[in-house]
């Protein structure tokens, strides 16, 4: 017996200790059905039984971005670069919910589906991609609402002149889900072991969106400050989206480069502490 | 020689005991700046073997320790071993949920792990999208499920009601649905935990065939734990016994069911049994076997009527509960005395000790081993206030060609004979009887 156990290969092996970067891409492809089941399952839970369906979809940003046009546009008057202030928040409202909703549900991923990863083994990197893939269809839907809003005051209008930058909205959301994924694992591994992040993560949101620019344009800001926003990975991002569609506003191009460095490095850090954290966190959560 | 499945190297896991938040990060800063001059972490040092009966001195536990062992491809190996043994957390180590502490796993073949049957199922979806989320979740390709959706659905039994969200399943329903799924998993090897205790009796006789089928074909390799030494005997060839977290005996699998009865026994015929679940209303702390002249043994006669005495320890007052006691072979159940059957009922059970005795005349049990197995159920007969379980085992003496039995068959005889209908007697501590007969 011994002998044939020196001596024979084995396939897969459980190690107490792993290496830093020993995340199996392999392996997660190997369930890409199953991500594309959690996605299934968050739409159907969340629209099953309500009549409206996936029009709540935009109740919420029309809302918002009614209360955004009195509120910033009509009492605290905010420039808009000159776009018409409907079409400015809802571009801003828009990329804004993809983000947010991405990262507050990677943030709590190992909380809240600690039933399921306490009964399995799958490569639980797949839950968080199968948050941001699932919170992609919301923002699909949403987009088609901008779009019209867009198409209305491009053509009908006449006030916005969207240019070729539009192109680059796929490039864009892929760096916010990187950005959300990143930053949310961080904190979804950190908050199995220290909960007191919960607290800091919900309203920390909230700040961060005022650090972005939402609401307001980067131009408005008095040059003493615009460092912080800039510093905020997130504002290359939306200035570029809002030039591209609206035409309006300043970006510059290579501020973008600066995004993808910023959010490399976290999506890095993410992805080895949530690689270290997702093997014992079920002894401690 | 046979190639290895799994092969385990000194594997240990330690807890942390206790509310883990003040002091975390202190140990978690410790325990960094050992790592940066190297140093060994300095809370393995510590730690007190996993017996929660005595209180230990430091916050940290080793639920396993230094845990070895090897499984041939093809084996079918049951682990068993006390409530808290570490049986479970040995289950969740080779499942991946969580890791060891120390030593690492070897493995050959693709491996599939239930802990639980219907893992992920979500009330809104309906049965049939639950099957490919359910399966997805137990690692199966959408194609290989489409491929054996006919089959599972077939095996559930519920086809009338695939597209129908799962919420509206009677939860018998639901489990035979979760069931079918798991039967369909396709692995090299199966890690099983207790969920074969659920679900109805039809569907554990058909689960329990397929489970059965699986170590003898595909040289298919099955790790089984269960407090259910009857159907470890029918399904294990090896079995390993864990105690306080380390491995206390391991081989061929009626060695080992003598031995755990044997520990936990302190003459013949007397079982120590304790808590099995925390979930348990009603523990049954200890049972005894006595023969027809009530001397306490665990060997029977042929012939010789069968009474267990059991004690029980009740956590509150409990008004008219259902018992059922059955005596069961490898093969399955043999007879029972069964409360829900006959409407015995004892009027309460105080809180404290309780004890309840019930004898079975004439049993004519061929020579061979048998284990009592019980349960109880609240008033209502729904909900379980202990766990069906196996609380004793004995032995009827004897050879069939005693009995006149010398045809060839004799020998493979004693393990299909058929369950008769027994006559017998339940007699509660305050007085009360009941005599079954049939007419």
């Amino acid at each position: 017996m011994n002998e044939t156990s020196e001596t024979q290969e084995w396939e897969s092996e459980i190690k107490s200790e792993d290496s830093l970067f020993s995340i199996n891409f392999k392996e997660v492809w190997q369930y890409r059905d199953l991500l594309l089941m959690l996605v299934k399952r968050d739409y159907i839970s969340t629209y099953k039984q309500t009549i409206l369906g996936p029009i709540w979809f935009f109740v919420q940003p029309i809302l918002t971005m009614i209360i955004y046009v009195i509120l910033f546009g009509q009492i605290a008057k905010l420039p808009t670069d000159g776009a018409p202030q409907i079409v400015f928040y809802l571009s801003g409202i828009t990329i804004w919910n993809y983000f947010s909703e991405s990262l507050t549900k990677t943030s709590s991923v190992f909380r809240d589906n600690a039933a399921i990863f306490g009964k399995v083994y799958f490569p639980r990197l797949i839950m968080p991609l199968s948050i941001v893939v699932s919170a992609l269809i919301k923002f699909g839907i949403q987009f088609t609402l901008f779009i019209a809003i867009v198409l209305y005051y491009t053509f009908i209008e006449h006030k916005i002149h969207p240019n070729l930058w539009i192109l680059a909205t796929p490039f864009l959301l892929l760096l916010m889900s990187l950005f959300s994924l990143g930053l949310g694992m961080i904190f979804s591994s950190m908050t199995t072991k220290y909960k007191d992040l919960v607290f800091l993560l919900t309203f920390g949101i909230q700040l961060f969106m005022y650090a972005t620019p939402v609401v307001y344009s980067i131009t408005s800001i008095p040059e003493k400050y615009q460092w912080i926003v800039l510093a905020n990975p997130l504002t290359s991002i939306f200035q570029c989206f809002r030039y591209g569609y609206l035409g309006s506003g300043s970006f510059d191009p290579n501020s973008l480069f600066y995004s993808i460095g910023v959010i490399v490095v976290l999506l890095s850090i993410g992805v080895v502490i949530f690689n270290k954290v997702e093997k014992s966190f079920m002894d401690t959560v | 020689m046979k190639k290895l499945a799994i092969k385990a190297e000194n594997i240990s896991k330690q807890y942390r005991l206790g509310e883990v938040g003040t002091g975390t990060l202190s140990h978690d800063l410790n325990r960094f700046w050992h790592k940066l001059r190297n140093n060994e972490d300095p809370y393995l040092k510590i730690g007190d073997a996993n017996d929660r009966r005595s209180k230990g001195e430091s916050d940290y536990v080793w639920s396993l320790q230094d845990i070895n062992f090897e499984v041939e491809q093809g084996d079918a190996l049951g682990i068993i071993g006390r409530n808290g043994a570490g049986k479970s957390t040995l289950l969740k180590l080779l499942s991946k949920v969580t890791k060891p502490t120390t030593g690492n796993f070897k493995m050959n073949g693709r491996i599939a792990s239930l802990l639980e049957v219907g893992t992920g199922f979500n009330p809104e979806m309906t049965g049939r999208e639950n099957i490919y989320l359910n399966g997805a979740i137990l690692g199966m390709r959408r194609q290989e499920i489409t491929r054996k959706l006919d089959e599972i659905i077939s095996f559930s039994g519920v086809e009338r009601y695939i597209d129908t969200p799962v919420k509206r399943y009677s939860s018998g329903m639901y489990v035979r649905l979760a069931f079918a799924v798991a039967a369909h998993l396709e692995s090299e090897i199966l890690i099983v935990d207790e969920v074969l205790a659920v679900g109805d009796a039809e569907f554990q006789k058909k689960c329990l065939g397929k489970m059965g089928d699986v170590p003898k074909g595909e040289g298919r390799t099955v790790l089984f734990v269960s407090h259910n030494m009857s159907a470890i005997d029918a399904l294990c060839n090896k079995t390993l016994m864990l105690e306080n977290g380390r491995v206390l005996a391991q081989g061929r699998t009626k060695d080992i069911i003598a031995m755990y009865f044997k520990s936990n026994s302190q003459e013949e015929g007397l079982f120590d049994i304790g808590r099995i679940d925390d979930s348990e209303i009603v523990v049954i702390n200890q049972s005894k076997l006595m023969n027809q002249a009530g001397v306490l043994t665990n060997n029977f006669e042929f012939g010789d009527s069968l009474t267990i005495e059991v004690e029980l320890e009740s956590s509150e007052y409990i008004k008219a509960p259902y018992f059922w006691i059955m005596v069961k072979s490898m093969n399955g159940p043999m007879f029972a005395a069964t409360g829900m059957l006959d409407g015995f009922r004892p009027e309460f059970l105080k809180e404290g000790i309780n004890k309840i005795k019930c004898t079975f005349f004439n049993p004519q049990l061929l020579p061979g081993t048998y284990y009592f197995h019980m349960g109880i159920r609240a008033e209502d007969g729904l909900s379980l206030l202990s766990k069906s379980k196996d609380v004793a085992t004995f032995n009827v003496l004897g050879s069939l060609v005693d009995k006149g039995l010398n045809g060839t068959l004799a020998d493979s005889l004693a393990n299909d004979s058929i369950s008769p209908l027994v006559p017998y007697q339940w007699e509660f501590e305050n007085g009360q009887i009941y005599n079954f007969n049939s007419k």
